[in-house]
């Protein structure tokens, strides 16, 4: 009973002490949230609102100074045939890619989540891609696709399948080929994991039950794996898309958006006027472009991962 | 249709064989039988359902359906029909969905599916909620959908696994009842998975008791109850459990409403002292604790006076109480099994 007594005070202040610091919930709230709006602020917004300034001005990389030229360089940029044919490109990566990315990305969920020896060793193999930063792979794959020594070409002329080297990243088809299977390569990873996380949070029950009421692997698949983990597959496929579509280091390490800018897209064209070729002014109307289809994946995103909590 | 289910000795092992879930089960069900496996959790019961279903394939041993082994078949082959603990509804789907998807691999007109769903909703009362969707449903709703779903194929076996421990104690009793009814309506072979021994009681034709991966006793539920096979049996069933009182290397074993004030014991009957500890009231009957001397060693037990015993009892004193001596059932200490019964001074009252 003594001892209680004199244990008391000191719980007391000891309780206090912490209860003053994790009680002040606005002045945390503020301390939490300000490293991400510094950095929004910092990387995100000033580079966009000073984008759009560009975009109406004649800066270029020798002469910096602000002079109001309205929608000249809109008017150049759309006068510019290598323009709309980066648009193109870009949704033709996007596109061809994101659907390479999906299916490729639910056949590695399918066989991470499947049970065998080793599983976590292939899981960590598989996940490799994705943790290499996108310009050593791609110096890997330039090497991997060069033109002269590339094994790919020597594999295949040694088995007899060619007779000449493939030139891979010097036919404008096969150039187009190799920047997507880059892309997919990279990103399949990344889309397999989002999947897994889908697969997994399927209860083993309802799989039981729909193997009790009959129904085969593609009907399962179809029927039940791919209805309930369809918020988190549209998810992965955005991710695929927004990775693809903004892109530059794969086709700029590559190709540089040749040959004959059959690869370029509005990111390396956008370096190659602003930065590469100075003129900032139409480098920024470029960049611009990118934004209409960014946000408009930003809004399916937040949709999907909405319908992932109604189920 | 129904059909007989036979497991003869069954084992399955998990862990590399470290755990037996299934010790060598040797079980037969008849055709339109109603069996309850009922034991405490972790005691194989729903693996061996699993095994049942297909979902697991036995370590050794034969599952036969009809009469043939079904081993390595897939479930589907093995036209059982499962009910889950969880209902497992497909959350996406309706409930006309839900109800229907069973059917799709059978070759069947898509009216002729839709009017055998229809039929399966109606019997079960479900047919105004078919457009729901499973999240829209109440507990009760959603266990009647999984019945639907589980009869629609009109299986040769129904296997449920606790059904009802999801619904309230309210709820639970109401569809206990209707659970047996639709059996009987159907016809069907049944085996109930429970931890549960009111509905093991209420429900089956037969149960099961298990305990870690063997089977300990098989009867009628008054056989399970007045007759227990060994001491895991007499103290798993009943509640409050059978009392048990060394003497001489045996257990006497008696159930709480044997053990009664000696003016309510009739017959043949062995004279104890009951020391009475404290009396609870539930529902009408008196569950009375306290230490008894004169079966054997002085032990501590319980026991129930119905309402219709309205004797003073009172904590703190000893009263005369008697058990009849053809209530009185022997086990083996070690053995914990059925022994032969050992002579006790007995009163002809």
């Amino acid at each position: 009973m003594a001892e209680m007594v004199s244990d008391a005070p000191t719980r007391q202040t000891l309780a206090g002490a912490r209860q003053r610091l994790a009680d002040r919930d606005g002045f945390l709230a503020w301390i939490f949230l300000v490293p991400t709006v510094v950095y929004i602020v910092v990387l995100v917004a000033i580079p966009f609102f000073l984008a759009i300034a560009f975009a109406f001005s004649d800066v270029t990389a020798g002469n910096p100074s602000y002079d109001w030229v309205g929608f000249e360089n809109f008017r150049r940029v759309f006068a510019d045939p290598v323009f709309w044919q980066s648009l193109r490109n870009t949704f033709v990566f996007t596109v061809i890619s994101m659907l390479l990315i999906v299916v490729f990305g639910k056949v590695l969920a399918m066989v991470l989540t499947a049970d065998f020896k080793g599983k976590w060793i292939v899981r960590f193999l598989v996940l490799l891609p994705w943790t290499t930063p996108v310009a050593l792979s791609s110096i890997t794959w330039l090497w991997l696709l060069h033109s002269i020594y590339s094994p790919i070409d020597w594999v295949l002329r040694t088995v007899g399948l060619i007779d000449d080297n493939s030139y891979f990243l010097g036919r404008p088809a096969l150039a187009m080929g190799s920047v997507i299977a880059v892309h997919v390569w990279r990103l399949v990873p990344l889309a397999a994991v989002i999947m897994m996380v889908g697969i997994l949070s399927i209860p083993d029950d309802l799989i039981e039950a729909s193997r009790i009421d009959g129904a085969g692997f593609w009907r399962r698949l179809f029927e039940v794996t791919i209805p309930l983990t369809f918020p988190l597959i549209a998810v992965a496929a955005l991710f695929g898309a927004i990775f693809t579509f903004t892109d530059m280091a794969v086709v700029y390490i590559l190709t540089a958006g040749g040959p004959t800018n059959s690869t370029q897209v509005l990111a390396s064209w956008s370096f190659t006027r602003g930065i590469a070729g100075g003129d900032i002014g139409q480098g920024a109307v470029i960049a611009l472009f990118l934004f209409p289809l960014l946000l408009a994946a930003a809004v399916l995103i937040l949709r999907a991962v909405r319908k992932v909590e109604t189920f | 249709m129904s059909v007989t289910v036979e497991v003869a000795n069954l084992i399955k092992q998990f862990d590399g064989g470290h755990v037996r879930a299934i010790d060598d089960v040797n079980l037969a069900i008849e055709e339109g039988e109603y069996l309850v496996l009922l034991g405490p959790s972790g005691c194989g019961k729903t693996t061996l359902l699993r095994t049942i279903a297909g979902l697991e394939q036995p370590t050794s041993g034969e599952v036969l359906i009809a009469g043939s082994v079904v081993n390595g078949l897939p479930p589907r082959v093995r036209k059982v029909a499962m009910v889950f603990q969880s209902y497992a509804l497909y959350p996406h789907k309706t409930v006309f969905g839900n109800i229907v998807f069973p059917l799709k691999p059978e070759k069947l007109a898509k009216d002729e599916r839709e009017s055998k769903a229809r039929w399966a909703a109606e019997l079960l009362g479900i047919d105004q909620l078919l457009d729901r969707k499973p999240r829209q449903l109440s507990g009760g709703e959603r266990q009647r959908v999984a019945l639907a779903r589980a009869l629609v194929r009109a299986p040769h076996v129904f296997l449920l696994d606790e059904p009802l421990s999801n619904l309230d104690a309210k709820l639970r009793a109401s569809a206990r009842d209707e659970l047996k009814r639709f059996q009987q309506r159907v016809g069907t072979t049944t085996v109930y998975v429970t931890h549960d021994q009111a509905e093991a009681m209420g429900l089956g034709d037969r149960i099961a008791v298990m305990d870690k991966g063997k089977l300990r006793q098989l009867g009628h539920p008054v056989e399970i109850y007045d007759d227990p096979a060994d001491t895991f049996v007499a103290t798993f069933i009943g509640s409050p459990p059978m009392n048990l009182v060394e003497r001489d290397g045996t257990l006497v074993g008696f159930r709480p409403e044997h053990l009664l004030p000696s003016a309510h014991v009739t017959g043949e009957s062995v004279e104890v002292s009951f020391h009475v500890d404290r009396i609870e009231y539930l529902s009408g009957d008196r569950h009375v604790y306290g230490t008894v001397s004169g079966i054997g060693e002085d032990t501590r037990v319980i026991a129930r006076l119905p309402a219709t015993v309205t004797d003073a009892v009172t904590p703190g004193e000893s009263h005369p109480f008697g058990v009849s001596v053809d209530k009185l059932r022997f086990f083996g200490v070690e053995s914990g099994t059925r022994a032969e019964p050992i002579r006790m001074e007995a009163k002809h009252g």
